[in-house]
């Protein structure tokens, strides 16, 4: 099939995008640089669908017996050492996830591109500085996600996941006057740094025992057979666990700093003073999942490492209760809904970990339901989320502020937005029809099969988030009436920013039906799936349960918000200040880590180090400025010298002859 | 039994080298020095080369030299005292940085 071959071209063109507007862009007007940059990752998305849809739908090589197979349509050696015995390859691999990937990516990049045509073209009224490095990093942000989806084998992958942490960075401190986003993306790039050094670890260990870097290597087509010397490295112990049982946690450490999971989700909230397309685009729907994209595509290796599956479940099911905790008391709009975001993406992570893939049959559904209920999470969580993160940059363009003290009633005034951000947050709260009643209800049916708990917990969790969502929401549009700061009350935004909302918000309606279950599985065969009733029901009414209590508390201005607040000060604090990681982690850093090894390391080095060639060099000093008046420029007294030496240099020969 | 003379005058020309003020007295000490080189390479030829002449050209080249040198050190000596109006090595600092 030509036009998956054609992969490579969805690659190339946001490379190009970025080389050219960051090259030739700053020189052209900017209105020309947005609409260049929007263009090219049309030209991405329709690629993207093609493929997808080729893929999907078309007949040829992909599918065969209705399994999707793994194409690699390009494969490149790009080092080569020790006569071929540690080679590095790039390439592109399509399967069913990278496919949908494509589609998630470039729908949501190409969204984001028209949006910020509006959000960036005036910043309080003045142009915005650095248009044109803005698209030029979109586009880098674009290539290097879409690059990891695609990637053949693990390295590739990591350098990709360097990558889009690198675009993050830049993307995060593109406000670089302002102090807080300088901050912030250096935590951001800090963070995820220090998570993907584990998971280079990971990928050491890992590609040591299997000597090779490249998926199909080591799983086998469709994860059918992993490889033989990983299931003999699953023999040999480290500290009580296996070593593959280690290496695939720090591959998983690797993506838990990506994908913000506890105790690595410090870097999500601030990395919010990026502009807020860009938290869309990368802090919502695309980079924070790369962790839980890591994670499915080594799945097969997972389902045998039972402990790694472990440790990822509690982590997964922890971070979620945590995040929503916290979301449920914050008051600036965008650190509520990164909340939310961390929250899902451990939703997508428990999800994964819950799945096995042994083919047996656990209460009518197939096992591997948790993997495909995990992707299509993610599929529709990028879709809502983007489209929330969307409407609260319309909003904060609108009310120049990030507070929701400072909107209140938007309602009236921006009456598209406000449904578009309803939609959204049904669609998160899981309610039917709409897309995260779909998959939330399959990852649940997946956590109730895993044991009980782990169901009641992931439900009592859904219900916050559908608490938390409609708090925000009522927050922003309804509590009381406006208060317009200013000559202009705020107002729907230009084009250019309402059809992005409307084209997610319709995506968020329908994308609950994309029958899933058929198109991407961990092993390419078509998952039978029902709807399990029972748990449906019960989650969309824990759902509705956390819309009324919300309703209840915030629909009007009351005092019940602010009695609860100080009935549980402490915890309600706690929660606001976000259980106080924060300060945990200035804790470590400044007092232990600065305090007890940096300074002595600092000292060690001024002192001992510096010292010793201070030291060196004042001797030879003080030493030669003692000796300087030897030098008086008169030849009798260098005679005198002279003979003294010449005279002791006998004496001594003279005694060593003598002694021989 | 020759080389006695030559260490005197050896030892006479460093000493006259280190202590004496005056250039030309200082040229005197060091053409002792050299005549009591040349003396030891008579001395040696004649008694332990006794068939061979280097020595002894030696001396005669070594001569040679120090008359050239000799000339050429009283002419500098010469123009020095033209400028400096002294001989006196300790008080010829013009040229000290």
């Amino acid at each position: 099939m030509q036009i998956l071959d054609s992969t490579i071209l969805v690659l190339a063109i946001p490379l190009f995008m970025f080389l050219f507007l960051g090259l030739v862009g700053v020189k052209m007007p900017r209105k020309i640089t947005g609409v260049i940059g929007v263009l090219g990752m049309a030209v991405t998305t329709i690629l993207a669908y093609t493929i997808a849809f080729v893929y999907f739908f078309g007949e040829g090589p992909q599918k065969v017996d209705g399994v999707y197979q793994q194409l690699v349509p390009v494969d490149w050696t790009w080092l080569s050492f020790y006569a071929d015995k540690l080679v590095v390859r790039l390439g592109v691999l399509l399967d069913p996830i990278s496919a949908m990937m494509l589609v998630v990516i470039s729908t949501v990049s190409f969204m984001v591109h028209l949006y910020s045509l509006g959000y960036m073209s005036d910043h309080d009224g003045n142009p915005e500085k650095g248009f044109q490095r803005y698209y030029a990093d979109l586009a880098l942000f674009t290539f290097s996600m879409l690059g990891l989806v695609v990637s053949t084998n693990i390295f590739q992958m990591f350098i990709f996941f360097e990558m889009v942490g690198v675009s993050s960075y830049l993307l995060i401190g593109f406000y670089y006057g302002l102090q807080p986003a300088n901050h912030a993306s250096k935590k951001a790039f800090i963070v995820t740094r220090l998570a993907d050094l584990f998971f280079l670890i990971g990928i050491l260990i890992l590609s040591f025992y299997t000597k090779t870097f490249d998926f199909i290597n080591i799983m086998g087509k469709n994860g059918g057979e992993v490889c033989n010397a990983f299931t003999s490295a699953q023999g040999l112990t480290f500290m009580g666990c296996s070593v593959t049982g280690w290496a695939l946690t720090f591959i998983f450490i690797g993506g838990a700093g990506k994908s913000a999971m506890y105790p690595l989700h410090i870097w999500l909230p601030d990395a919010m003073e990026g502009p807020t397309p860009v938290s869309a685009l990368i802090h919502a729907a695309t980079m924070v999942v790369a962790g839980v994209f890591l994670v499915a595509r080594l799945f097969p290796l997972y389902v045998l490492e039972q402990g790694a599956m472990d440790i990822i479940c509690v982590v997964g099911a922890f971070t979620a209760f945590y995040a929503a905790a916290i979301a449920c008391t914050q008051s600036d709009i965008k650190r509520a809904l990164a909340f939310s975001t961390i929250s899902q993406i451990a939703f997508m992570m428990t999800s994964l970990a819950v799945s096995s893939a042994n083919g047996q049959l656990i209460g009518g559904h197939e096992a591997g339901l948790g993997y495909m209920a995990s992707m299509f999470h993610l599929f529709t969580h990028a879709m809502f989320k983007a489209l929330l993160f969307l409407c609260a940059g319309a909003i904060i363009h609108a009310v120049h502020s990030n507070e929701n003290s400072k909107m209140h009633g938007l309602h009236k005034y921006m009456p598209i937005t406000s449904i578009a951000f309803l939609i959204g947050c049904l669609a998160i709260a899981g309610i039917p029809p709409f897309a995260g009643f779909f998959s939330k209800d399959e990852i649940l049916v997946a956590c109730y099969e895993k044991g009980l708990g782990w169901g009641l917990w992931m439900s009592m969790v859904a219900g916050m988030t559908a608490f938390y969502m409609f708090r925000i929401y009522y927050l922003i549009f309804f509590w009381k009436k406006h208060e317009v700061h200013g000559e202009h009350a705020p107002k729907d935004q230009p084009w250019t920013m309402t059809v992005p909302l409307i084209v997610l918000a319709l995506i968020s309606c329908v994308a609950g039906f994309v029958p899933f279950g058929d198109l991407v599985t961990w092993n390419g065969q078509a998952l039978e799936t029902h709807m399990n009733w029972p748990i449906a029901g019960a989650s969309v009414g824990i759902a509705l349960v956390g819309i009324g209590l919300a309703t209840v508390m915030y629909r009007k201005e009351n005092p019940l918000p602010d009695k609860l607040a100080t009935m549980f000060k402490g915890l309600w604090t706690a929660s606001y200040r976000r259980f106080y990681m924060d300060e945990l982690y200035q804790f470590i850093t400044h007092k232990i880590i600065f305090q007890g090894i940096s300074k002595p390391i600092a000292w060690f080095d001024r002192m001992i180090i510096d010292g010793f060639f201070n030291l060196m060099g004042n001797v030879t000093n003080s030493a030669s400025f003692g000796i300087r008046k030897m030098q008086s420029g008169s030849v009798q007294g260098y005679v005198s010298y002279y003979i003294i030496g010449a005279m002791l240099l006998a004496a001594i020969t003279g005694v060593v002859i003598l002694c021989i | 039994m020759y080389l006695i003379p030559s260490l005197i005058m050896f030892g006479c020309g460093v000493y006259g080298f280190i202590t004496r003020k005056n250039m030309i007295a200082m040229l005197i000490s060091l053409e002792l020095m050299l005549n009591a080189v040349d003396i030891n390479f008579a001395v040696f030829n004649r008694y332990l080369f006794p068939a061979g002449h280097e020595g002894m050209f030696f001396s005669l080249f070594a001569i040679a030299i120090a008359a050239a040198e000799t000339a050429v050190a009283i002419a500098i000596i010469i123009n020095v005292y033209r400028v400096a109006k002294k001989v006196d090595i300790n008080q010829i600092t013009k040229m000290k940085f």
